[in-house]
């Protein structure tokens, strides 16, 4: 068994893990009963399953060809701007009121930063509260 | 060696299957919504799906030459997905 066998076995085992955390990626989008809950299916499991995928092209490139760590900046690219995407996905859910619960109370008439409206935009925040 | 390429050959397909599979289920969350969050996070899942499909792609026929594309819609999912919730959150993308 030489190593070309092992690493060629190893980018098949690596595709199948990829392809599982996306799956309950998606299963996970489309199943789960709230938006928040939702938020958090994809933007964790499907990155993992894009980072198997890429070792996997990455082993494979060494294995028959000339290698490659071109995918290692798609990774890095990827796993940078998942949270800060996620981030931003979850403040248009607050601002919209889609979660439930809704944020808690804050203490002395505080109030969340995302739900902040200036003086003169509170009239038609009221006349349209999901708007 | 052929027994390791027929193994190869069947977990790439599989797994084009699969994504194929996660990418129909996105759709189908994109188009029954019900919040604007919900439809962002399904274009951005679509979006994810979308490289790991041309990763596959790459993998299956050899090539080097789809990472360029995968980068760029990448980038591309990045910025959208910013644009779209920045535009439900101040009702402007550039203030």
């Amino acid at each position: 068994m030489s190593l070309e066998i092992i690493a060629i076995y190893a980018v098949a085992a690596l595709l199948i893990i990829g392809s599982f955390f996306i799956l309950v990626a998606s299963i996970g989008l489309l199943k789960l009963n709230d938006a928040m809950t939702r938020l958090h299916a994809p933007t964790k499991a499907g990155t993992l399953g894009i980072g198997a995928y890429l070792l996997a092209a990455m082993v494979h490139s060494f294995t028959v060809g000339e290698g490659s760590l071109h995918e290692l900046l798609i990774m890095a690219f990827i796993f940078v701007t998942a949270p800060v995407s996620a981030n931003f996905m979850a403040k248009a859910n607050i601002h919209r009121r889609d979660c439930a619960p809704n944020p808690p109370e804050l203490p002395e008439g505080d109030s969340w930063a995302t739900l902040n409206v200036p003086e003169e935009d509170r009239e038609v925040e009221e006349l349209a509260p999901n708007a | 060696m052929t027994e390791a390429n027929d193994m190869l050959n069947l977990a790439l397909y599989a797994a084009l299957a699969l994504v194929a599979v996660a990418q129909f289920m996105a759709m189908i969350r994109l188009w029954i919504g019900p919040g604007t969050g919900d439809r962002i996070l399904a274009l951005d899942t679509m979006f994810i799906n979308a490289i790991g499909l041309i990763v596959l792609l790459g993998i299956l026929q050899g090539t080097q030459i789809y990472f360029e594309a995968a980068l760029i819609i990448a980038m591309l999912g990045f910025v959208s997905t910013v644009a779209y919730a920045r535009f439900v959150l101040r009702g402007d993308i550039i203030e």
